[in-house]
């Protein structure tokens, strides 16, 4: 090997996703020199606008937006060219029988869920009150719980008071919900079968848990905390030009980006990070280096395990990132008419999760590798709000599908056909002759995820967010404050706390630790 | 000083009250002490542990304060265990080191390596959480001295961990039983083994998150100070609650059994006493209740003694019933071809699953309002330890079964439902015991519901609650009331509703006797 070579930048950025383009923007106003290396041609990594079918192009794989305003503020993305679509994003779940839902303020219930109009208000008003509280705990590097600096014991102890702030009833029931399942805590509040299905959405979507399986509350809560309140939102463009407007941010604040330029590996001098190798054979060396790319590629492939401890290793291998998700894209001729649902509720999110039971079900399947028979759906038509996104009069339909498993029985070649055909039936039985405007239909299978956005195990967390993945102990103990047990080396992927979804938060952070580290 | 309800909670209460000095009176409505904890003679010759089949979990500092051996309460430890598979494989548990470790290595190598490394850690979780056990959980969200105290001391119990181990530790609560074993072990049949316990008496599979610490919950026994072994009472289980009984009678507490009670009295916010049906009043002032927290606020009290907050959460404690039992009276000892002859584990607990997945797809049933087709099976024959249990040459077998709901999807159970389950399990056994069917001489077979009609558990569900994340210390029974005191002047809880919760272990019991005791010499409750 040769002797590291001479160091050219501050900071490398391994992958040029979203949390890594955050965390170079920040890493960059922070006056460092930042090289951001991007193996695909565009950047974005999962945060990206492709053609899926000729002239039709959409968010290839998240296709909804929730970054905190403290992100969308500090790098001034508008300025950068982000537009989002008008109008906070409604919630409309579908019914068999045609009486849809919108979850939306109690006044625009339909008339039968009188009761459950009411419940929702409180239950929303008191999920608001705890994820507000639990918000914190997203912007801050986790503490240690041991050998802490006063700084970190004192962090923890803020943490603590504020939860304690929310008063004895708001933190008993925090404490009593934290870990319990999500439908228990909806038999306690609702009646109707649709109500909770579609509540329950958003507890198990992008997770490996069913309604019934306990911690789902949590994962609800944090979604809650993620949106900040906001809400999701829809970039114009698509996601790409989310990543687009990262990028800008990032270059003029001075950092370089490199796109095709994939990494091979971590170049390690004297059990410290120093530099990268490009597939190319070209090395770069760096102060620090920080990989937004998910750990088990981070640590198995890019560094290689001869540089860390049994221990360790064991636990990254056993981070559970298996996906569960997939994407289905339709370019379609002309709008699809879905049954009892006004034009304008076709801009917002359309669900299929018409009770906890279908969900608990769809779930079942993924438990022995198989394929939802009866899948949940979240149904978005990014064309409504950024028709330049498909040919004149075409519409495009971006659906998530779960479950969907990474390991399926059988192998996806086989499953492929299949779960797309069953996908459209699904989406058939809510907007008949649906399937006849099909102009091309793309499946994105976890697999396809993992090899296209080169995150292992197509999981869009990185590593599955369940409470023993969380806060310090994401993605393993031992590396949750963003730093590699390798001197030199960071995260700030997904997989590090607070997790997937696109955020920016992972980035923004490590961005903050690696500045309080690294020269 | 009456407690409702003789079940071994009870009469634990009951015992350290008496040897307090205090004037006891323990009330039961059956006819026999014991509550789940019994021993029933309900076949000619034949002894049945009906409810609760094995001992491990009671705690030693109980045996030893009061006594029990002494009353007669004699605790056989038995050997390892097995797991029979479909298709003629086993698993074998033996203590034998070596001996169990060459059987691991013949399912993986691997996994016979990882064994000693689970064990370590388990055993680990159990010192951590031992002392746990007899200590009341605090309030976190109080200010009050005591609370701070106690929260103070769980802090400094954590950090005594270090560093590595405390995190280890927060994973390990929050993880469920088939992710923590695929973190040790490959071969299923291994990992099916161990999942068993993860299961029993809860309404959650394999793969639900906080099974882990299910798995925990039947860890923490010892039997003479060796931790995780199992063992028979000597007479079956009703050894145990009459050894407590005699403890109780001896320091002059009195057991009056046939005696429902009705109501819990309570005027201007204080306990007064009970009302026995037919009408006959004992007044007290305290009153201690042993029945879950469902039966007791909102069977046998007048909810406008009740805040309403309070009722709205003991209307949302969850008591699911899951598990049902079969007591069989055998012929002759059954013939099991799998295990190898003489080998110790047919005197041990044998179980009958292949799979996590099994295991999983046996909850699905129950989710969906059937029993498990293929049923999770823990399956003892006392009798070859202990020969007062059957007739010579006879012998009686307990088989829990896992899962078998309380509610039925297809209408109420019947008769004939319930002997349907019973020919499923039947079936599952005879499956690995050629002769099995023929020795039967008389089966009783208990759905969750009969176990509710009989012992009084609701929904039958053995822990008096589920052992979920909302439901453990300082949630258990309810946020707030974790403390063995109810909302009642005067009142308390015992039962395995409250910390730590359900298992033959009597630490309920003991700590609520330990705070009526505290607030006896404080200043009197007002």
């Amino acid at each position: 090997m040769s002797a590291a070579p001479r160091r050219a930048y501050d900071c490398i950025v391994v992958g040029g996703g979203h949390n890594g383009l955050t965390c170079a923007a920040y890493l960059a106003r922070g006056r460092r020199s930042v090289l951001v290396l991007e193996a695909g041609a565009q950047v974005g990594g999962a945060a990206v606008t492709r053609e899926f079918a000729p002239g039709f192009r959409v968010s290839a794989c998240a296709h909804l937006l929730h970054a905190p305003a403290a992100v969308l503020r500090e790098l001034a993305l508008s300025a950068h060219g982000l537009k989002l679509a008008p109008g906070a994003l409604t919630t409309l779940a579908l019914a068999p029988d045609g009486a849809h839902l919108p979850l939306a303020a109690p006044g625009d219930w339909p008339a039968g869920a009188g009761r459950d109009a009411q419940a929702h208000e409180a239950y929303q008003a008191r999920l608001a009150r705890l994820a507000a509280a639990l918000r914190p705990l997203l912007d801050v590097a986790p503490p240690r719980l041991a050998n802490s600096s006063w700084a970190e014991r004192a962090a923890l102890g803020g943490l603590a008071l504020r939860l304690r702030a929310l008063g004895r009833r708001d933190l008993r029931e925090l404490l009593r919900i934290g870990g319990m399942c999500v439908q228990d805590l909806l038999d306690e509040h609702f009646e109707s079968p649709l109500v909770k299905g579609a509540l329950a959405f958003d507890a198990v979507l992008g997770t490996n848990y069913g309604p019934r399986s306990p911690g789902t509350v949590f994962t609800l809560l944090y979604r809650l905390a993620a949106g900040g309140g906001a809400g999701l939102a829809q970039p114009l463009g698509g996601l790409g030009a989310l990543s687009e407007a990262l990028a800008g941010a990032a270059r003029a604040a001075g950092a370089e980006i490199r796109t095709t330029a994939a990494v091979q590996r971590i170049l390690v001098r004297e059990d410290r990070a120093v530099g990268v190798v490009l597939e190319s054979g070209e090395e770069l060396a760096a102060g620090a280096v920080i990989s937004s790319a998910d750990p088990k590629t981070t640590f198995l492939r890019l560094l290689g395990t001869e540089h860390l401890d049994t221990g360790f290793v064991r636990r990254i291998v056993n981070l559970r990132s298996r996906g569960l998700a997939a994407k289905v894209h339709l370019a379609l001729d002309d709008l699809p008419q879905f049954t009892g649902v006004a034009p304008a509720a076709l801009a917002g999110r359309l669900l299929v999760a018409p009770s906890p039971e279908y969900l608990e079900r769809a779930f079942n399947h993924a438990k022995y590798r198989e394929c939802s028979a009866a899948p949940m759906l979240e149904i978005t038509m990014p064309t409504l709000a950024d028709p330049a996104l498909a040919p004149p009069g075409g519409q495009v339909l971006s659906v998530i599908a779960q479950y969907a498993p990474y390991d399926l029985a059988g192998g996806w070649e086989a499953g492929r056909q299949r779960f797309t055909d069953l996908v459209i039936d699904t989406l058939e039985r809510f907007a008949p002759g649906l399937r006849a405007r099909v102009r091309g239909a793309q499946l994105l299978a976890p697999p396809d995820i993992e090899r296209e956005f080169r995150i292992s195990g197509g999981h869009w967390h990185h590593a599955e967010l369940a409470l023993d993945q969380f806060f310090m102990l994401r993605p393993v103990p031992g590396a949750a404050a963003y730093r590699a047990p390798v001197g030199g080396l960071f995260l700030c992927g997904a997989g590090c706390h607070p997790g997937g979804g696109v955020l920016g938060l992972a980035g923004r952070n490590a961005a903050r630790q690696v500045l309080k580290e690294a020269a | 000083m009456i407690v409702v309800g003789a079940g071994h909670n009870g009469l634990v209460a009951a015992c350290y009250l008496a040897r307090a000095g205090l004037d006891v009176l323990v009330l039961e409505r059956n006819s026999y002490v014991g509550g789940a904890a019994v021993s029933r003679r309900l076949y000619d010759g034949f002894t049945y542990s009906n409810c609760s089949y094995v001992c491990s979990l009671l705690r030693t500092e109980i045996i030893r304060a009061l006594e029990l051996p002494r009353y007669g309460l004699q605790i056989i430890p038995y050997e390892g265990g097995c797991t029979l598979m479909r298709g003629g494989g086993h698993l074998a548990l033996y203590d034998n080191h070596d001996a169990l470790r060459r059987e691991i290595s013949r399912h993986s190598r691997r996994d016979a390596e990882s064994y000693d490394r689970f064990v370590r850690d388990m055993l680990r979780h159990c010192r951590f959480i031992k002392p746990l056990l007899l200590r009341e959980p605090p309030d976190p969200t109080s200010w009050r001295a005591r609370d701070l105290k106690e929260l103070l001391w769980l802090g400094r119990h954590f950090h005594k961990l270090g560093e590595a181990r405390l995190y280890d530790t927060l994973r390990f609560w929050t993880m469920s039983c088939a992710d923590l074993l695929d973190e040790y072990f490959e071969s299923e049949i291994v990992k099916a083994h161990m999942a068993g316990s993860s299961i029993i008496g809860t309404a959650l599979g394999p793969r639900s998150p906080g099974t882990a610490y299910v798995l925990l919950h039947h860890y923490m026994g010892s039997i003479d100070g060796t931790v995780g072994a199992w063992g028979f009472a000597r007479g079956g289980m009703g050894a145990i609650t009459q050894a407590l009984a005699a403890s109780l009678t001896a320091s002059g507490g009195t057991v009056r059994s046939d005696a429902p009670v009705e109501q819990i009295l309570v005027k201007h916010g204080r306990a007064q006493g009970v009302v026995l049906a037919g009408g006959e009043e004992i007044r007290a002032r305290t009153v201690v209740s042993n029945l879950d927290v469902r039966r007791t606020f909102l069977e046998t009290m007048d909810p406008r003694h009740l805040p309403g907050e309070f009722l709205e959460q003991v209307r949302r404690f969850k008591i699911r019933g899951s598990s049902g039992k079969l007591n069989i009276a055998l012929d002759g000892l059954p013939r099991f071809p799998a295990i190898p002859q003489g080998a110790p584990c047919i005197r041990g607990d044998m179980h009958v699953t292949d799979t996590i997945d099994m295991l999983e797809r046996a909850y699905d049933d129950w989710k969906e309002g059937r029993w498990s087709a293929a049923p999770y099976l823990d399956m003892l024959i006392p009798s070859q330890i202990d020969p007062t249990m059957a007739p010579h040459g006879k012998h009686y077998m307990s088989v829990f079964v896992q899962y078998c709901p309380y509610r039925l999807a297809d209408g109420p159970w019947t008769p004939q439902k319930r002997q349907a389950f019973g020919d499923t399990v039947i079936d599952t056994i005879a499956q690995h015991s050629p002769d099995f069917r023929n020795l039967i001489l008389h089966a009783e077979i208990r759905t969750p519901q009969d176990i509710e009609t009989e012992v009084g558990l609701t929904e039958g569900n053995i822990f008096q609650g589920e052992l979920t994340f909302d439901q453990l210390l300082f949630n258990r029974p309810i946020p707030g009331y974790a403390q063995y005191r109810a909302p009642v002047a005067g009142m308390y809880m015992c039962g395995a509703s409250t910390h730590p919760g359900g298992g033959v272990m009597g630490a309920p019991g003991a700590n609520a006797a330990r705070a009526i005791l505290t607030d006896l010499k404080g200043p009197k409750p007002a």
